[in-house]
């Protein structure tokens, strides 16, 4: 069985208790998009500014366990001055590191406790510290905690970039 | 006379096992409960010795099978107080059976601007159907509120009553553990002219429970928190109401006869229910019923209660303010249910290392969203006790928060 501290790493306690880019941004300029996991109630909301097709600036607000709370924390800081194609990037990256068809559970694998789509990563993106929230892997009812604000920033960056195609057709 | 639980722990074959080398303690019987081996040999015997499909044929496994099954179903009359078991109608959970009187009694009677009153204590199972008819019908739902004692807020009722319909209530919180008043609150109801509904999923596995005494004109309930198997649980309703009512869903079983253009309902209870039921699983539930009145449910609800002052008094002296347990102070007032909230740990964090810990408790927000925004949290940490947990339990459950609370500094 897996111990805590595969869970648990220092470096996840330390985002969980010392949160990265905590709180909301105006909306406009700011982006909000809102992410929810009905299974434990954990609610993430998350605020960013793109300035051209960079994301200037990040907030984190909402609710949740120290998974869900400090993969939303190393998120913040891993995306924020990137390029919405690098933060998507470096999405599928951590995403395809929390597919637990990586991983080689003595459980059959039908895809139901995985977490989606089929992700092709690329082998550049460095993950960094992101690394860290490897051992949530191990835990397989954990999962969605881990991605729950990945898998809303996706869909913020799909809703700005709709928003914007309205916009300009407008124009 | 007092519980011998090491005697009850004897009886039901999960709670023998170890996992990772700790002892299994299960603390989540308000989600589900454990099952005793009378149960698995009474459903294994009928699948191995006179299994066939009920109400249809004359061989002899088959008339045994519709014998034996009609017979659970005077026994499950018998233990909620059920004055007959023309009374009880069959359906998959409590949830199904507040929904069937969503869609046959409440389209008949209920139209728009009618009015129905729930409280903000409601599980989702009986706030979801009423808004789903608020929605389609322009119903109008009414909320009795929640004191900071977690009892109802009864000062306005006759106000929220007046020109009601229905009112529809928990008899027991699944988060809170609240008891709540319901024969004051049925015969409230009547003296408006409305019915009463009564969720009983949490008090019929712990509380000695008469469906005559408690005056409600509807009571659900479900078989598997109560020692029973899943996938059966049940309506009682007054005869006369269910002679009223249209049928629920169509098929074969509940009707008399079928022409090519039209169809006429069996008498009740049949006529509620279609298809083949559960079979195996309404004699599981019969023998539930058994289970629990050879142990007396006058006993069961003693040793909760007992149970449950020890848990309030031993957690309130291990851990002091760090700890919030939202529910009733006295255990009179309550079940054995504890909403725990933990210094600012997670109660998703805190259930992970009760499980290192072989704890099982449950972490979310129970199904009780509208309560939880109430209490102003986004999820408890549960843990529930029943007829099978000791003091030993509730000692575990505060070793594993003790280790919670070192872990997360």
């Amino acid at each position: 069985m897996p111990g805590l501290e595969d869970l648990y790493r220092e470096i996840i306690l330390d985002h969980y208790r010392n949160p990265r880019n905590r709180g909301e941004l105006p909306v406009p300029p700011a982006h909000r998009v809102e992410g929810f996991n009905p299974l434990c109630g954990d609610e993430v909301v998350i605020y960013f500014v793109l300035e051209g097709d960079r994301v200037a600036d990040v907030r984190i607000s909402g609710q949740g366990c120290s998974i869900s709370q400090s993969s939303a924390s190393m998120m913040s800081a891993a995306v924020k001055g990137k390029t919405v194609e690098e933060a998507r990037a470096l999405t599928r990256a951590f995403k395809a590191m929390m597919s637990i068809h990586e991983q080689s559970l003595d459980r059959p694998t039908d895809g139901a406790e995985g977490d989606g789509e089929a992700v092709a990563p690329d082998p550049n993106v460095k993950l960094g510290d992101l690394e860290a929230l490897q051992g949530v892997v191990k835990f397989p009812v954990r999962i969605k905690c881990a991605t729950l604000s990945w898998n809303t920033l996706l869909q913020g960056f799909d809703e700005a970039n709709g928003a914007n195609r309205v916009e300009g057709s407008a124009r | 006379m007092a519980l011998d639980v090491a005697r009850i722990k004897k009886d039901f074959p999960l709670l023998q096992q170890h996992v990772d080398g700790k002892r299994l303690v299960y603390l989540d019987s308000a989600a589900s409960s454990q099952k005793p081996q009378a149960v698995l040999d009474a459903m294994d015997e009928c699948y191995t010795t006179y299994f066939a499909n009920v109400h249809r044929s004359v061989y002899k496994i088959a008339a045994e099978a519709t014998e034996r099954y009609e017979e659970a179903r005077g026994k499950i009359a018998a233990f909620v107080g059920a004055p007959s078991p023309r009374g009880i109608v069959f359906g998959k959970n409590v949830t199904e059976a507040i929904n069937l009187v969503a869609y046959t009694w409440g389209r008949a009677n209920l139209h728009e601007g009618d009015a129905v009153v729930l409280t903000e204590m409601e599980h989702h199972a009986n706030l979801v159907p009423w808004l789903m008819l608020k929605e389609e019908r322009g119903i109008e739902l009414r909320y009795l509120g929640i004191d900071d004692d977690y009892q109802l807020h009864l000062s306005n009722l006759d106000q929220l009553l007046d020109g009601a319909k229905l009112l529809s209530v928990t008899a027991m919180s699944n988060v809170l553990g609240t008891l709540t008043p319901v024969r004051h609150l049925a015969d409230a109801a009547h003296a408006a002219g409305a019915l009463c509904l009564v969720d009983g999923a949490q008090l019929i596995p712990h509380v000695p429970t008469d469906v005559t005494e408690l005056g409600c004109d509807f009571f659900g309930f479900t078989g598997h928190k109560m020692c029973g198997p899943t996938g059966i649980g049940a309506l009682w309703a007054r005869e006369e109401l269910l002679e009223q009512m249209p049928p629920f869903l169509g098929g074969g079983e509940m009707i008399l006869d079928v022409r090519l253009d039209g169809w006429t309902p069996k008498e009740i209870p049949w006529k509620f229910e279609a298809g083949t039921p559960p079979i195996v699983e309404v004699i599981g539930l019969g023998a539930a019923c058994d289970y629990l009145d050879s142990i007396g449910m006058d006993v069961v609800r003693q040793h909760e209660i007992d149970l449950t002052a020890y848990a309030l008094r031993t957690l309130h002296e291990r851990f002091g303010d760090d700890i919030t347990i939202h529910g009733p102070a006295d255990p009179h007032d309550r079940g054995g249910v504890l909403s725990i909230a933990f210094r600012d740990v997670h109660p998703h964090d805190v259930s992970q290392i009760l499980d290192t810990q072989g704890v099982c408790v449950r972490a979310a927000h129970h199904c009780a969203k509208p309560l939880m925004r109430r209490l102003g949290v986004g999820a408890t940490a549960r843990a529930s006790l029943y007829l099978y947990n000791d003091e030993a339990d509730v000692d575990a459950l505060a070793d594993g928060l003790e280790e919670t609370g070192k872990f997360f500094g």
